[in-house]
């Protein structure tokens, strides 16, 4: 059952709560002070709507929260309200995130900063419940902003970003949290939540300038371009891209300054790779059973550790390079798959090797996929994909492989 | 570009031709086909809802052959949306305007929201969008389906609003099948009107009836919510005829009882122009015979097509519960629902 979001009397007073990452997001969703969300049914992500349905009813809240008749609806209901200037909310998961697919692919075509969360999920058929990065990675070509988020706090947190970037106007580009199904959200952990004040400071009121799509300023928004003029705009899109990086780095610099959370690097989390020698890489709620296995595999006397990536897109791959270089060998964990893609390795291990791959001396890159559907990454299995790695190094070919681990026989 | 600012709050009736706003506020800059219906559609459209007003377009004729890059017709603001969205646009926009104005971070004033989509957009991928949006009673939008009678722009296929056996891209007449078509018309506005109790306005116009059209845009956004507009369109195009006929087969439809015009205002229904005389017994039918010689894509009917076409729009007048508007029939049986008793429950009598 969903924790009861409680009343505070003092809003300047930064306040702990257990909460799960859906309600989280609900909360962010109050401090940003969003004008229109959409919601339509599909777990894992909608109890963030749940959730902000709550906060709505017991007046928390003032949003136009609009109960669509399907995914495309939902995305396209807040494209538009983002057209004509609201601050907007929406999320899926999923085959519901693919059921929204063309409205998701020209919100970014048209530069509206929507906020999404995608609460990963595996695309049944067969049916399946649990987390699976396909929903979200499948966006990632056309211009939408992916970070990945570990904790309840981390979503929190990284869905104030997501409004601050995506609506700067260097970058104006949709973003779209991953949260892992169940593991993230729905799974209770304490998240401080800021003051409605301190967010004030932080995120600046949203202004689409000469975008804005009002009598007073009688623009004809996306029309028939064709060959004349496509390859400009493209080009205009992979710009903004580029400079997320730099927006990226500023906002998490601010929100540390505000908030005192966030970490070292806004792109990459570090877990004990100070020394380490083997090191695995992934993103999401995979980085806490590896971490475990970090702690026990290092009482043994293992020198390893854990990169998580928290910005999918824009790739950090210069921060990538600076950090996989130092090992001697990555095993890079997919929770996703890339049916014959090279190597036949996920997703996130062919950008990986893509990024090193200039290098003169690069690390053993070996790929894992694992945690499919929402299987756990148990204990074993973590050593498993950890001895891997280590029996991988110093030969760069032994990387161009890719295991499927915990799979029964 | 300054637009003057009209007081808007108003939008009164047309009285005729010579009380029609002159301002235009859909230009030159379109690449329409000459004699297109639907263009005409979109000038009366934003001539009767005035500057005030933000259009959103979905894919289709209006949208591609009316916004070349650098050469828009659009006065107003305009944008496009997804051939399945013109109910969300219509929702999105409306919500976004609503609480921007609630909050106070936007002027307050009446601006009009005004979604179109083809028969394709409108009948077929985005008819559960345009039934939701009509559900949704505190946001001021209308939805406004052009009705050429295929998909027009990408070449003339068929759509579940061409009629019965009109020869298309995806139905051509040939040696083995004459008619590669054989569904009837979905009956839109009379769908969403039976379906949605809470939209207080749904009309079929048409563009042959200008100053009737405008009307009806005009109490669309007047009485405000959700609203929907469906116009029929001759199309050059795809009904194989020369532009110079578009007004006059918007006429025949019209005459021959195909269309019949007709707004429902907060569940009343009201016949208008020459429907409303045929149903007074003022104006024959005329067979619609006289309609479809006129069109190529009927040039390959038999006689057989054109009695079976009559007979289907003869039972639209002589057997449905509102002659030209929802399609039921009573069984002898169960006339008695036809006399229920229609007084308040704690006014009836127990049986």
């Amino acid at each position: 059952m969903a924790v009861q979001v409680k009343e505070r009397e003092h809003q300047d007073v930064e306040t702990e709560q257990l909460m799960s990452g859906c309600e989280a997001i609900a909360e962010a969703i109050r401090l940003a002070d969003v004008d229109v969300m959409a919601a339509y049914p599909i777990r894992p992500y909608d109890g963030v709507m749940q959730a902000a349905a709550k906060l709505i009813a017991n007046g928390k809240m003032d949003v136009e929260y609009i109960v669509a008749d399907g995914e495309h609806s939902q995305f396209e209901i807040v494209k538009h309200a983002c057209a004509v200037g609201s601050r907007v909310f929406v999320g899926s998961s999923g085959v519901g995130w693919f059921y929204a697919f063309e409205a998701i692919a020209v919100t970014a075509g048209l530069r509206l900063p929507v906020v999404a969360i995608c609460g990963n999920r595996a695309l049944d058929d067969p049916g399946a419940f649990g987390t699976e990065h396909n929903d979200s990675l499948a966006v990632r070509d056309l211009g939408w902003l992916l970070p990945w988020a570990e904790t309840a706090q981390e979503a929190m947190d990284l869905a104030l970003m997501a409004w601050r970037v995506g609506e700067d106007k260097r970058v104006s580009l949709p973003v779209a949290i991953g949260l892992d199904g169940a593991f993230l959200t729905h799974s209770q952990q304490i998240v401080k939540i800021p003051t409605q004040a301190a967010v004030n400071k932080f995120l600046p009121k949203f202004d689409l300038g000469d975008r804005l799509l009002h009598p007073d300023n009688p623009i004809t928004i996306a029309p028939q371009v064709d060959q004349d003029w496509l390859m400009e705009i493209r080009m205009q899109n992979d710009q903004a891209m580029r400079k997320a990086h730099d927006v990226i780095s500023e906002a998490h610099a601010h929100f540390k300054e505000l908030f005192g959370r966030g970490g070292d690097s806004p792109f990459l989390d570090e877990y004990m790779t100070d020394d380490a020698e083997y090191v695995v890489f992934g993103q999401g709620t995979l980085a806490l059973p590896m971490k475990v296995a970090i702690r026990r595999l290092r009482k043994e006397g293992h020198k390893v550790g854990l990169v998580r990536l928290k910005w999918f897109r824009p790739f950090p791959t210069q921060e990538i390079v600076k950090s996989l270089s130092r090992f001697k060998a990555v095993g890079v964990i997919d929770r996703d798959y890339s049916f014959g893609s090279p190597y036949y390795g996920g997703v996130l291990y062919n950008e990986v090797r893509s990024a090193l791959y200039s290098l003169d001396k690069r690390p053993t890159i070996v790929g894992f996929i694992a945690g499919l559907g929402g299987r756990e990454i148990e204990q074993p299995m973590a050593t498993d994909i950890f001895e891997k790695t280590k029996a991988a190094a110093g030969d760069i070919k032994s990387g161009d492989t890719c295991h499927w681990i915990g799979v029964r026989s | 570009m300054a637009v003057e600012t009209h007081g808007t709050g108003t939008l009164p009736q047309i009285k005729g031709v010579k009380d029609v706003p002159y301002d235009e506020l859909f230009v030159s800059g379109h690449r329409t086909c000459q004699g297109c219906e639907s263009a005409l559609v979109m000038r009366h459209m934003v001539k009767a809802s005035g500057p005030r007003t933000i259009v959103l377009g979905s894919t289709g004729c209006m949208y591609v052959a009316n916004t070349t890059y650098y050469t828009t017709p659009w006065v107003v603001p305009w944008m496009h949306t997804q051939l399945g969205a013109s109910g969300s646009a219509a929702l999105g926009t409306a919500a976004g305007l609503k609480v921007l104005m609630r909050k106070g971070k936007i002027k307050e004033e009446k601006i009009n929201v005004i979604a179109f989509c083809g028969d394709g957009g409108g009948a077929d991928m985005g008819l559960g969008a345009i039934s939701a949006t009509l559900t949704h009673k505190d946001y001021n939008c209308l939805v406004l389906l052009y009705d050429n009678e295929s998909y027009a722009n990408t070449d003339i296929q068929l759509s579940s609003q061409t009629p019965y056996g009109a020869v298309t891209t995806f139905s051509p007449s040939g040696s083995k099948k004459r008619l590669m078509h054989t569904r009837w018309k979905k009956n839109v506005p009379g769908m969403l009107a039976a379906g949605h109790p809470e939209s207080r306005y749904i009309a079929a116009g048409c563009a042959a009836y200008a100053v009737d059209l405008m009307n009806k845009i005009r109490k669309a956004l007047q009485l405000g919510g959700p609203t929907f507009v469906h116009t029929l369109d001759p199309c050059p195009k795809g009904w194989d005829y020369h532009p110079q006929y578009s007004q006059e087969l918007g006429h025949l439809a019209v005459e021959c009882g195909i269309w019949p015009l007709y707004e429902v205002i907060d569940g009343v229904c009201n016949l208008t122009g020459p429907t409303r005389q045929i149903a007074e017994g003022r104006k024959k039918r005329k067979p619609v015979y006289e309609y479809l010689k006129r069109q190529g894509r009927f040039a390959h009917f038999a006689e057989e097509d054109v009695e079976h076409f009559q007979h289907e729009v003869d039972k639209m007048w002589t057997e449905w519960l509102i002659p030209g508007v929802i399609p039921f029939t009573v069984a002898a049986k169960d006339q008695t629902i036809l006399k229920i008793d229609k007084k308040p429950l704690h006014e009836q009598k127990t049986a």
